[in-house]
């Protein structure tokens, strides 16, 4: 290695560079720190599949929510404070032992953004778009999921109009924990049906 | 306060994981963070940030997202007279 051990701080020169650019714009008033810290955080922490399993983790201890949050997602989960644009018309689906649902958008790559986050690359991809329609089986198999002949398979087509977001089913053996606990097991791919 | 849709796919889209950005150093999240700060203050959208992100990429094809994006927010404010 070099010397560069001996100075843990000195920054690189894009890091300089971008220093140099914050600066310069909150000297001149243009931007400020707060506001930049704000759209780091809200991105960061805000923007991503946790806010999907907050509202997955409250119908899963509240029946009274998951009731609400089946009839009207939009407003269900916007009692949860999350929504906006590309999550403004959700529909909630539901995982039972006999049905599994599935996500797709075979138009584009519609996504329900205030929940989900950005979207994973293969949910745009052509093959991800044609095959959850045409045999969807298949495709959660080579995903991972292997699905018992009597399980239905439900495909949800996502438009710029409706958004769907999968209910998983709460897994086995986790009475004892609380909301909190729970949201931490609730995965992207759950909520998009790929996984179970 | 909505969140301006930055590219989900392709060259141009921020790495990601399970859904969620991710910034391997601080100075990254800045360069993110400053970015948009000037797309929302200057009411501009991804699109209109995306060419300038695509000149950098091709310039320095083998430089990381986020050096690539700091130089073509370098060149974005240069050319809007910012800087």
């Amino acid at each position: 290695m070099s010397e560069d051990h001996h100075h843990p701080l000195e920054q690189s020169p894009i890091e300089q560079r971008v220093h140099a650019l914050e600066e310069l714009l909150v000297e001149k008033g243009y931007v400020t720190h707060e506001a930049i810290d704000a759209i780091v955080q809200r991105y960061e922490e805000s923007i991503g599949p946790m806010n999907g399993a907050r509202v997955v983790a409250r119908a899963w201890t509240d029946p009274a929510y998951r009731e609400r949050l089946l009839a009207d997602g939009t407003a269900a989960i916007a009692e949860l404070g999350f929504g906006g644009p590309e999550g403004d018309h959700m529909v909630v689906v539901e995982n039972t032992e006999q049905v599994h649902n599935l996500v797709v958008c075979t138009l584009c790559s519609c996504y329900p953004w205030p929940v989900l986050g950005l979207p994973p690359d293969w949910y745009k991809s052509a093959p991800y778009r044609s095959r959850a329609v045409r045999e969807p089986r298949a495709l959660l198999r080579e995903m991972g999921t292997d699905l018992p002949d009597d399980v239905d398979v439900r495909v949800w087509d996502s438009s710029a109009e409706v958004r769907y977001l999968v209910l998983p089913q709460r897994p086995p053996g986790t009475e004892g924990l609380g909301e909190e606990a729970l949201a931490a097991l609730v995965t992207r791919d759950a909520m998009i049906g790929v996984a179970r | 306060m909505t969140a301006i849709e930055v590219d989900t796919s392709g060259p141009t889209a921020p790495p990601r994981r399970n859904g969620e950005l991710v910034f391997d150093a601080p100075w990254e999240g800045r360069a993110f963070g400053l970015c948009l700060a000037v797309l929302e203050r200057e009411g501009l959208g991804w699109d209109d940030f995306r060419p300038h992100l695509v000149a950098a990429i091709a310039d320095a094809p083998d430089h990381t997202y986020y050096e690539q994006l700091a130089v073509a927010l370098d060149a974005f404010l240069t050319a809007r007279g910012l800087t």
